[in-house]
């Protein structure tokens, strides 16, 4: 359903961020995109919706290229990725419901969005987001007064109630305790799973792809250096992507973790 | 957790919640408003045939900025320009020190409370006198010319920076302030090593905008005849001399801009 | 921080000989400039007048006191003119600063060779130039009046209020924009709902502000014709009517501490 063909991005300083990337991603799959600080991933993922303008290349979705769209269909193309940033992102003195059903921006006119009057339709389907997350009952709350997991959960809503085929999730545990960080991620899982959904996820935390995720990608200045299942990141190739370090407690963790899982 | 069911909230409408909840109280609020700016705009006496006639006079205006006249009046721009400057220095100068003792006895935590309310109360009237009425008042009793702008703008100085350098002050961190007065020191040695070193960034800034505002309305004060260019601004506009009075806006323009930039370079080095 | 030495000896000292001498250079620099312009100001004053001072402050103070109270029945159209001048002319200084505020911010204008230039030109001369400068130009231009009040505080808030209002822009989170931009949403709705929000309270708390400061200001505007309770401090002054001059004072006075009271109440409530 994604292609990235060659996708290559340079900034003015001359850094190469993304070196000629290649990458399938089909309908429904989850996949995780792991890699050290400036690996690229933050950049990969706005190459998508164009947040960054790439340098060269395709990103093709269901045959469309995303990279030679003129504004009015990239607006269009952008409603059919939903995108999940790493510090909420959510406008913080509006309201709950007012930040769910920004996800219909690229639906509805603007004196409509202006005026907050949605179709009955938008506004049932948010309520419906909102109670899938259980957070139902602090739709008229203002987004400031909620904590890191629940405005998570909102931003997830927003990006859900868009009607995505795609999802780009940008370190969305970043900001989050162990234990809500594993929350969310259970919860995007999920949701794709039950709507069908491709995601791409940017992680730092390996653990924590290798325990919600069929498909992992390593990213190393720029490059795809890993391309398979979880279970596939030894010591070895966790050192390609992130450099020299003792990973056999990372990966015991893993285990360990599991176990505590599994007890809950 | 919450009794919201969801099946009661579908098919609703929903509306934002609004900014004030008593729809009483908002809808007052509201209609107060609009009967307000209805009544000011019904009271509003123009009189559009002037206002019509008026347009190709400030056409005009608006042509004398492309070619300003500097010459025909240089002489009276030139010495009042110079006043006005002559009037900024010298009450900066004497603001500025006058309001660093004034400020340091409006701060509640350096000054013992009689000193701190003689010194708040002079930082209120200062405030709350507009520099041209104390302007007019010290024009009528010192006589006209630029010993009445000087002590209008160093009487504003004082209320202006003392304000700021006591909430200053009183915001600092106490921590080194009382590190350096356990070390023995006396109260000079204390305001001079605990305090002076947190403010004086913000009091360099602080006196170098207040030199900006200073400039700015010495350019009015000639208007009741304290002095400084303001004189000569009336006197063009009066003649309607419109060529000559782009000019000194142009030269006010100029100054104010160059000290602005100044002040950036210095605010950004101290700081 | 240099270490002499002398005599076998070290010396600490705060700076080296060269720093210090630059140092007491500059200092001497000011005095000399401060010197030059008190002297300035001394030549250009009758020195007669201000040994004569202390009688003639204390002859007005018996003069107008006690203020004459029943003509504050003829003060009420003025004090209503003074307050429309303030508000229209803050609305109306809202409803242009805010387009000058986008086209000037580094992260909303649309061209920043061009067109934020403009802005900021806009943002500098409505600001370096006070009030009563710009009412003394309207009144030339339509005619003296109240309308030529609003207009002029009008114009003089347009930079004030755009200027902060653009720093404020400036400031906002960019991520919250991205998102909105990410649902696909168009410029004005990423205007409406990524940046407006945002922007809001400093909004808000910039008009409170500015009607504060504009309430003093309009209270003088009268002085050169531009209407309001000045006009009648102007004439009070020119029949040397002092019993009327300090109640118009008083009248000024309440109405400035009540305008701060209502502007630091609501910042308080938006905040």
């Amino acid at each position: 359903m994604l292609q990235l063909r060659k996708l290559t991005k340079t900034y003015k300083t001359g850094d190469q961020a993304l070196k000629a990337i290649d990458l399938d991603v089909p309908k429904g799959q989850v996949l995780a995109l792991i890699g050290p600080s400036g690996a690229g991933k933050s950049t990969m993922i706005r190459c998508i919706n164009r947040l960054v303008e790439p340098t060269s290349g395709e990103a093709l979705l269901d045959g469309v290229d995303l990279a030679k769209l003129g504004a009015s269909a990239l607006r269009k193309a952008r409603r059919e990725m939903g995108m999940i940033f790493q510090e909420y992102a959510l406008v913080e003195r509006l309201t709950v419901m007012e930040n769910v059903l920004s996800g219909r921006l690229g639906y509805v006119g603007f004196w409509r969005s202006f005026l907050r009057r949605y179709p009955q339709s938008d506004v049932d389907e948010a309520f419906r987001l909102l109670d899938r997350v259980g957070l139902l009952h602090m739709a008229d709350k203002r987004a400031d007064e909620l904590s890191g997991g629940q405005r998570q959960r909102v931003g997830i809503c927003r990006a859900l109630i868009q009607n995505p085929k795609l999802l780009l999730v940008d370190e969305p545990t970043a900001s989050l305790d162990p234990k809500t960080s594993r929350q969310i991620m259970r919860l995007i899982t999920e949701l794709c799973r039950e709507r069908d959904l491709a995601a791409i996820i940017n992680i730092h935390d390996v653990a924590l792809a290798q325990m919600f995720v069929p498909r992992v990608v390593g990213l190393r200045f720029g490059e795809i250096v890993y391309d398979g299942l979880p279970t596939g990141l030894t010591p070895d190739k966790l050192t390609e992507i992130y450099g020299e370090e003792d990973w056999e407690a990372t990966i015991e963790k893993v285990d360990g973790e599991d176990e505590i899982e599994a007890a809950e | 957790m919450s009794a919201v069911a969801l099946e009661d909230m579908v098919g609703r409408r929903w509306r934002k919640p609004a900014f004030v909840k008593n729809p009483v109280l908002r809808w007052t609020l509201i209609l107060g408003f609009i009967a307000y700016l209805i009544a000011a705009f019904m009271t509003i006496e123009v009189d559009w045939g002037r206002v019509y006639d008026g347009l190709d006079r400030g056409w005009a205006f608006v042509l004398a900025f492309t070619s300003p006249d500097f010459t025909s009046r240089w002489s009276d721009i030139w010495s009042g320009l110079l006043e006005s400057i002559v009037m900024t220095v010298a009450a900066s100068v004497v603001g500025i020190l006058i309001s660093i003792p004034i400020g340091l006895g409006a701060a509640r935590n350096v000054a013992p409370l009689p000193v701190y309310v003689i010194c708040r109360g002079i930082v209120a009237i200062s405030r709350a006198l507009q520099e041209i009425i104390v302007a007019i008042l010290l024009v009528a009793i010192f006589g006209f010319g630029p010993l009445a702008g000087f002590l209008t703008l160093s009487f504003a100085t004082i209320g202006f920076l003392s304000k700021l350098l006591a909430e200053d002050i009183e915001a600092m961190d106490k921590v080194q302030a009382e590190a350096i007065r356990a070390s023995g020191a006396r109260w000079t040695q204390w305001i001079n090593y605990g305090v002076q070193p947190q403010v004086m960034p913000r009091l360099v800034g602080l006196s170098i905008y207040r030199i900006d505002i200073n400039f700015r309305e010495s350019a009015i004060l000639g208007l009741v005849g304290a002095g400084g260019i303001g004189a000569t601004l009336n006197t063009a506009f009066d003649r309607y001399e419109y060529d000559t009075a782009a000019a000194i806006l142009l030269l006010i323009i100029g100054i104010v801009m160059a000290l602005e930039y100044l002040s950036g370079i210095i605010r950004a080095r101290v700081q | 921080m240099p270490v002499l030495k002398r005599d076998d000896t070290q010396i600490w000292r705060r700076r080296t000989t060269r720093e210090s001498l630059t140092h007491w250079f500059g200092w001497l620099l000011g005095v000399a400039v401060f010197a030059y312009c008190w002297q300035i100001i001394s030549a250009s004053t009758t020195w007669f007048f201000v040994w004569d001072a202390p009688r003639i402050a204390n002859d007005i103070w018996t003069r107008a006191t006690p203020p004459r109270w029943e003509y504050i029945t003829q003060l009420g159209r003025p004090i209503w003119d003074t307050l429309n001048i303030a508000t229209l002319g803050t609305i109306i200084a809202l409803f242009l600063a805010v387009p000058v505020a986008f086209l000037a911010a580094r992260n909303t204008t649309p061209s920043p060779l061009f067109i934020r230039p403009i802005a900021l030109l806009i943002i500098v001369s409505t600001r370096s130039i006070n009030s009563l400068i710009w009412a003394l130009l309207l009144i030339a231009i339509i005619g003296p009046g109240v309308f030529a009040g609003v207009i002029a505080i009008a114009i003089r808030s347009i930079g004030f209020c755009a200027k902060l209002l653009y720093e404020a822009i400036e400031e906002i989170d960019h991520s919250q924009v991205e998102a909105i931009t990410a649902t696909g949403g168009s410029r004005w709705q990423v205007m409406a709902y990524g940046i407006v929000p945002q922007i809001l309270p400093a909004f808000a708390g910039i008009a409170v502000f500015r009607w504060d400061i504009n309430i003093r200001e309009s209270t003088v505007l009268g002085l050169v014709g531009a209407g309001g309770i000045g006009l009648q401090l102007s004439a009070s002054l020119n029949v040397l009517a002092w019993p009327q001059v300090s109640l118009i004072l008083i009248v000024i006075l309440v109405a400035v501490v009540i305008s701060e009271w209502v502007s630091a109440k609501v910042r308080g409530a938006i905040i």
